[in-house]
């Protein structure tokens, strides 16, 4: 298996921490993301890694008994500590606060707090095995007060940070969730669900484990069109994720993974089955919106993507992996410190082994070795293992470090070697282009909104975010087609009739076009002397009017005389280019047309007569240097009162030119009342 | 701007008149080289009527001979285009070094009948106009060469005996179909009349070209036209121009008839596996399903200034959308490849014939042009060979039919040969018979007659009238006023 088959990794740069072993207790916070190594009840000091902050906080807690669970508060202003079944410590980490530890008692008489949860800086849910118990820390006070509790039978609990969802086990079955949802000092309860367990022995209880079941969001969405009380707009979707280790159907004996969508408002829905296709033991990471699986017997992972079409079945939709299964890219234990001097070479590290552990959404520990990592989704090596550019590409638009590998899939497509079908590159420009347009579509009613006055009145009406799935015309240009048109090898029937695709693509969605493309398209034309074929595509307004295009036809007329007509034709159409087109008629000669275009537009008592008598003398026709000079003779009478040139219009040497063939008389004479 | 008033139209028709129309008298084709010394029929190579006896003909080419080389003397370059007598009109055309082309148009007649109830016969020596029956000349050998190559590639194939085998096959049949009566200053132009289109519908007809001649490799050249009137073409401007006027005036009208009855009962039904589609083959196999149908398709021959290639001409059509494949002669095409075109065009040919007749629709109730405007006008532009009559009614295979007065069409052709004589932009306004006005425009290789009929209008009006046309009609491309 090549390095470029793996399309799983664990970061490059890992948290690491001091292993677990009796003296030191490993704590993971999924809220924070955060590795507590806790040395001796917490006597010998704490050492507290994040993801993102390069320096660890450390600091040291009296030994008052076993630790069972301990987090930061949001920000790291609050560390609450719990040692016993019925109370948790606090203490402040807010500057200028008394560091004192104090204790917070659960209410329920008789309830063991099965854990904890923060839900803010402040605010936090003890979980027990009666109920929940919301407070809020008022921490210059050092003590808490109880915002809402509600009773019922716990089993166990999920928490879920990124949406403020906790998720109850209840009932004897263990399989009826009671979700709850936190915000800014609100507990709001949500329907609860029940988890379809599969058939089992009679002999075994069966029950719904906390092993088989995870929380994710997907698909934060950017669009400034959602409603602001959406949970959609702000979490993005959040989904309960369920292994399901025997399918009750006889007929399909691997395991599935069953996604409920839990909304914001009405009840919780079974939306998707995703088949593993075998059996064992597996884990669940959520990262880049696609769920991946890991299956430790063949320590190998799956992916899937519930956004690609599946089979669906009038209610639920099915989904088989992405891709063929892969194991995770070996990884090597970095070496650091001074250890890395003596020349070690790397420790392969052990992939799937049963020391891991597995968090939502992408993060994986282990415990043993003092490792987290951060499991990544690699795109790159997809695009040859996923043969139909089609689905590559719905695939690739959804994932958030796409843009790169996109131009490089269209790159491929157009080269000699991997060249894809017409209406396969059709599809793909057809792909881009609807998500472009979709951005320019937010943008615009986002412009509109503003320019109307809403972004006081709501202060949710954010800028659409523009995500790397946009891929505008200059990207295309720029990385694909200018590099495309420029191959020697490729026949240019095929070059044309690409570029015309991607035009047609843009229009389709009404986009405008810009003319950098076009030029393109003439270059190209231009090249290989299809100079019929450029007049059929502008006799049908295929290339759009404008200046710079009009000068480029121009500039072509000795290569073929019909240009120089296209070229007036567009500049005609455009109607802000009548300098131009005086221009262009002068250069040529025509100075009677060009004074009568002028006039037709009304322009004549604006233009500089010099200019025209200048044209007019060039063509060496005394005739018609004539009829211009009485032009402007019968101008300036109607304009001034005389025939006579001003000074400022610098017709002297033309004054001159006129007597000496026309002779003195000719000249206009001044009318006289 | 001049204005000239023409005493056209020579007054009411005497009932007891008889008009005849210019008629063919002669058609040949020599070559001095072939037989030196006078009296030799060597270098005659075509004659038509065959009937006419020997020494006759032998006479005539060498009366075209003498003409020819006569007026060489005035003018090296320019020998003589024609010959007018009493009678007749002779036109001469040399398309290849010392290959002479001559037909002779006898002149239109009146018969009168005499006082004493005799008749008599008067010639209308004036009537024809050259520039018009020179282009019918230089069109038959155009319409020649697209189907058998130049005279000189006859020659170094076969010799005299292969060339004068193929114009005796060619032209027996043509000069049937040349209708020298209906001849106009559309026979001048041998325009193109381009299918207005949008452009979405017309990147969609790309988009369907360049798809087919992927998936059917072997088609070098791609025409793609719609009831009749051009869209696209892939082939350069002066092979389309004849291969257009093949289609319009002769392959098309020939399948009209079947072309109704097929709408209703589409032939391939029966085809297992078969969607449902209109296409099908107007050159080649009428019928796909018999397995010894024949897969011959016509040859043309295109670039034969310079690369000289020889092409086979498959037409295909559904509904009211026909395509033009051109393949290399050197491929034949087999039955397989015929079905597999028919499989392939066919659906998506259907869907794109319907999607632009619905566009062609839209687009007209938009533009609300139904009423018929009280002028009716001839557009051509020299670059694009685009051609727009509103003079014309539908060509068929026989005539073409102009809704206006013949005298009124003479003075189209006379405006167009007093517009060839400058290069300037120019305007003529001519007042003819009762009210028309005719008025001509030349501006940067465009030309525009329009035909007004307006009571007791002066040429102020008429100027305003046609500037208004412009504006309406012509408004998107540069024409001055």
């Amino acid at each position: 298996m090549g390095e470029e088959d793996y399309y799983l990794e664990l970061c490059e740069r890992p948290v690491q921490f001091e292993k677990a072993n009796p003296v030191n207790c490993v704590f993971f916070d999924e809220a924070n993301k955060q590795v507590f190594a806790v040395r001796s009840g917490g006597a010998t000091g704490v050492v507290v890694k994040g993801p993102d902050d390069r320096n660890p906080i450390s600091f040291r807690m009296d030994d008052k008994g076993e630790v069972k669970c301990i987090k930061f508060s949001l920000e790291n202003k609050i560390l609450a500590v719990q040692r016993t079944s019925k109370t948790v410590d606090f203490c402040n980490f807010i500057p200028d606060n008394s560091q004192l530890e104090y204790t917070q008692e659960c209410k329920t008489k008789n309830a063991n707090i099965l854990g904890f949860c923060w839900t803010s800086s402040t605010e936090i849910v003890f979980i027990t095995d009666q109920g929940i118990e919301f407070y809020q820390v008022l921490p210059e006070k050092r003590s808490l007060k109880l915002l809402k509790s509600h009773n019922l039978n716990v089993n166990w609990y999920m928490y879920c940070p990124e949406s403020a969802v906790i998720l109850l086990s209840t009932t004897v079955l263990e399989n009826v969730l009671q979700p709850f949802h936190f915000r800014a000092g609100t507990m709001s309860k949500l329907p609860k669900f029940e988890i379809e367990l599969p058939a089992a022995p009679k002999s075994t209880k069966p029950s719904l484990s906390e092993r088989d079941i995870a929380m994710a969001t997907m698909f934060k969405r950017f669009s400034c069109l959602s409603l602001p009380s959406s949970w959609d707009y702000r979490y993005g979707q959040l989904y309960v994720l369920f292994l399901r280790h025997h399918s009750r159907t006889s007929n399909s004996t691997g395991a599935e993974v069953v996604l409920y969508h839990l909304p914001r408002e009405g009840a919780c829905k079974k939306m998707h089955i995703l088949k593993l296709n075998r059996t064992g033991k597996f884990a669940l990471n959520v990262v880049d919106n696609l769920v991946v699986v890991h299956h430790q017997d063949t320590e190998t992972s799956v992916i899937f993507d519930i956004k690609l079409r599946g089979e669906f079945d009038g209610s639920v939709t099915f989904h088989h992996p992405v891709l063929p299964a892969r194991s995770i890219q070996p990884y090597q234990i970095p070496i650091t410190g001074p250890a890395a001097v003596t020349s070690q070479s790397p420790v392969p590290c052990k992939l799937y082994s049963s020391s891991w552990i597995v968090f939502q959404p992408d993060i994986i520990i282990s415990a043993s070795q003092g490792y987290l990592w951060n499991l990544q989704v690699k795109l790159e090596p997809i695009v040859n293992l996923l043969p139909d550019k089609g689905r590559l590409m719905d695939f690739l638009l959804q994932r958030k470090e796409c843009k790169m590998v996109i131009l490089s899939v269209c790159s491929q497509m157009l080269s000699e070697s991997d060249r894809a079908s017409l209406p396969v590159i059709a599809t793909v420009f057809d792909k881009l282009n609807h998500e472009y347009k979709k951005y320019l579509d937010a943008e615009q009613s986002y412009a509109m909104a503003v320019e109307a006055g809403q972004s006081r009145s709501s202060p949710l009406l954010k800028r659409p975010v523009r995500t790397q799935a946009v891929l505008d015309q200059s990207d295309v240009y720029t990385h694909v087609l200018s590099a495309f048109v420029e191959k020697k090898e490729m026949p240019h029937k095929f070059v044309i009739a690409v570029l015309m695709e991607y035009i047609r693509s843009l229009n389709q969605f009404q986009i405008a076009v810009q003319h950098y493309l076009h030029e393109l398209v003439i270059k190209t034309l231009v090249q290989h002397n299809l100079f019929y074929m450029l007049h059929q595509f502008l006799q049908y307004h295929v290339l759009s009017d404008s200046k710079p295009l009009a000068c480029l036809l121009l500039s072509l007329e000795s290569f073929y005389p019909p240009a120089h007509q296209l070229s007036l034709d567009m500049l005609k159409r455009l109607s802000t280019a009548n300098d131009e087109i005086v221009e262009v008629l002068l250069s040529k000669h025509q100075v009677l047309a060009a004074l009568r275009f002028i006039r037709g537009i009304g322009g004549h008592d604006n233009i500089s007569a010099r200019k025209f008598l200048d044209a007019a003398k060039q063509t060496e026709d005394n005739m018609l240097f004539y009829t211009i000079f009485r032009f402007f003779e019968q101008r300036n009478q109607r304009l001034r009162g005389s025939p006579n040139f001003t000074p400022g219009e610098h017709c002297e040497e033309h004054v001159a030119f006129f007597k000496q063939i026309f002779g003195d008389q000719a000249l206009m004479r001044p009318t006289t009342f | 701007m001049a204005a000239a008033a023409a005493g056209a139209g020579s007054g009411p028709w005497a009932a007891q008149e008889k008009q005849f129309p210019p008629a063919l008298l002669s058609f040949f084709i020599y070559n001095p080289r072939f037989g030196p010394r006078e009296g030799q029929e060597n270098k005659i190579l075509f004659y038509h009527p065959n009937e006419v006896e020997k020494n006759e003909k032998i006479r005539n080419v060498g009366l075209c001979e003498a003409i020819v080389q006569f007026t060489r003397t005035f003018s090296p370059s320019k020998p003589a285009k024609s010959l007018h007598t009493q009678k007749n009109r002779q036109f001469f055309n040399e398309p290849e070094e010392n290959f002479w082309m001559v037909m002779v148009v006898r002149n239109p007649i009146i018969e009168k009948q005499s006082k004493d109830g005799k008749p008599v016969i008067e010639y209308q020596e004036e009537e024809l106009l050259d520039k018009v029956y020179s282009s019918v000349l230089r069109q038959c050998y155009s319409m020649y060469k697209l189907f058998n190559g130049t005279f000189l590639k006859a020659m170094e194939d076969g010799g005299v005996k292969l060339l004068k085998e193929r114009l005796e096959k060619f032209f027996h049949r043509y000069l049937q179909t040349l209708h020298l009566q209906s001849c106009d200053l559309l026979d001048i132009f041998g325009g193109i009349s381009f299918f207005p289109l949008d452009k979405m519908t017309y990147l969609k007809i790309q988009s369907f070209i360049n798809r087919m001649e992927e998936s059917l490799n072997i088609v070098k050249y791609t025409a793609f036209l719609y009831n009749d009137q051009l869209i696209w073409s892939g082939l350069e401007q002066d092979d389309m121009r004849i291969l257009y006027k093949y289609l319009t005036t002769s392959l098309f009208p020939r399948h009209i008839e079947p072309e109704l009855a097929g709408r209703d009962s589409p032939i391939r039904a029966e085809m297992p596996g078969n969607l449902q589609h209109y296409g099908r083959f107007l050159t080649g196999p009428l019928n796909l399903n018999d397995p010894d149908a024949k897969c011959r398709f016509p040859k043309i021959f295109v670039n034969t200034d310079d690369t000289y290639e020889e092409l086979h001409l498959i037409v295909y059509k559904a509904m009211s959308a026909a395509v033009c494949f051109m393949i290399d002669a050197s491929v034949h095409p087999t039955l397989d490849f015929c079905r597999r075109l028919d499989s392939i065009v066919g659906p998506q040919l259907t869907v794109l014939a319907s999607d632009i007749c619905e566009q062609f629709n839209i687009n007209k109730r938009m533009s609300g042009s139904e009423k018929e405007p009280q002028f009716k006008f001839i557009y051509f532009n020299h670059m694009n060979l685009a051609e727009k009559s509103t003079v014309h009614m539908r060509k068929t295979p026989s005539v073409s039919l102009t809704s206006v007065h013949p005298d009124l069409m003479k003075i189209l052709g006379d405006i167009n040969s007093d517009f060839t004589r400058v290069d300037e932009d120019e305007e003529i306004i001519v007042k003819a018979m009762s009210d028309y006005w005719v008025v001509g425009k030349k501006s940067d290789r465009r030309e525009l007659y329009v035909i007004l009929n307006q009571k007791n209008a002066n040429l102020i009006e008429v100027n305003e009238e046609v500037k208004k046309l412009c504006a309406t009609q012509f408004n998107n491309i540069f024409f001055l006023d």
